[in-house]
């Protein structure tokens, strides 16, 4: 670990009852969902000005809680790099917002409404952000459907293009 | 002194108003730019001098669908998109063509999944489909070529309303 960060690790392991694994030089603390505000204010506060990524992960089936949300910050000041990983149920995921902490959370919460299914409470303008207003579902589940279409090849060619949804003019 | 004397013998050249209208259409068609993906990339190359589009009346590549006669669809068309393209394809005058560029537009191509159209032609009827991906500018080239070629068969009687 990073001599800076070590402290910082430390500090917060201390303030959250968190617990920190290191992989290959990054750090990624657990943190439990409801000290998900409390833990982005204090990394706030020391120092990491960015909130460089802002993702989730979907464990279905294996795991119990299905989801983890990722939180990718950047001190560009101490040039450091920090993560925490906060787990959420599968039934109606739900998380406090970020975005009054870091702005550009509005828009990375959106997106995980929109792929994940993820509320955020509080949240001031919680819409779909990639898909179509009136989409159903959300794509990056594990058990949402893929879409697939059967391809043509020259055995079942006539057979697919009868029921293709042809455009007329 | 009359024109003839100035310009020697000018000559009749007869041919059938179907002919004369199909090749004007042909000589002067304007497609509209709709570059999505990387064949967008080659139709800009198409454009540009080392294949030179415009040897075959294609010099304007128009922004706007109100000034445009063919759509070159170059890319893939996600869900989200397909009624722009549609509206963008109603407000062509007549007569419009489409021309399908790349395998993505045609049929969805690599990526067969739930946010790509599975061809342009569940939104728009499409005229030429060009093959590959993306298709090199020659192609592009050929596949309007070959919209000429319908273009010249299309009697008026025949045409849609």
């Amino acid at each position: 670990m990073d001599k800076n960060l070590q402290p910082i690790v430390e500090k917060l392991e201390k303030e959250l009852g968190a617990t920190a694994t290191e992989y290959r030089g990054d750090v990624s603390l657990s943190v439990p969902a409801e000290k998900i505000t409390a833990a982005c204010q204090a990394v706030h506060g020391l120092g990491f000005e960015l909130l460089s990524a802002m993702t989730a992960v979907d464990y279905w089936p294996q795991e119990t809680p299905r989801f983890h949300v990722v939180y990718e910050f950047t001190s560009v000041s101490m040039n450091l790099r920090l993560c925490l990983r906060t787990p959420v149920p599968g039934v109606s995921p739900t998380l406090p917002t970020i975005s009054g902490i870091y702005r550009n959370a509005n828009w990375r919460e959106r997106e995980l409404w929109d792929m994940f299914g993820i509320k955020f409470a509080g949240h001031p303008d919680l819409r779909r952000i990639l898909m179509p207003a009136d989409w159903e579902g959300h794509p990056l589940r594990k058990d949402y459907p893929l879409g697939y279409e059967e391809p043509q090849f020259t055995f079942n060619f006539e057979e697919i293009n009868l029921r293709k949804p042809y455009a007329k003019e | 002194m009359g024109v003839e004397q100035k310009l020697g013998n000018m000559g009749i050249a007869t041919t059938t108003l179907e002919q004369a209208v199909a090749w004007s259409r042909t000589n002067a068609m304007w497609p509209m730019l709709f570059g999505l993906a990387c064949c967008a990339i080659e139709m800009m190359s198409a454009q540009a001098s080392h294949y030179d589009m415009s040897r075959f009346g294609m010099e304007l590549m128009r922004p706007s669908p109100r000034q445009s006669d063919l759509m070159i669809v170059a890319g893939r068309v996600s869900r989200k998109m397909a009624p722009v393209l549609r509206r963008l394809y109603d407000q062509m005058p007549e007569p419009k063509w489409v021309i399908a560029m790349g395998d993505c537009a045609s049929c969805g191509g690599v990526f067969n999944n739930y946010a790509i159209m599975q061809g342009v032609d569940e939104v728009v009827p499409v005229d030429v489909y060009v093959a590959g991906c993306p298709p090199r500018p020659e192609a592009l080239i050929h596949g309007v070529l070959t919209l000429y070629e319908k273009v010249k068969g299309i009697k008026f009687a025949e045409e849609k309303k």
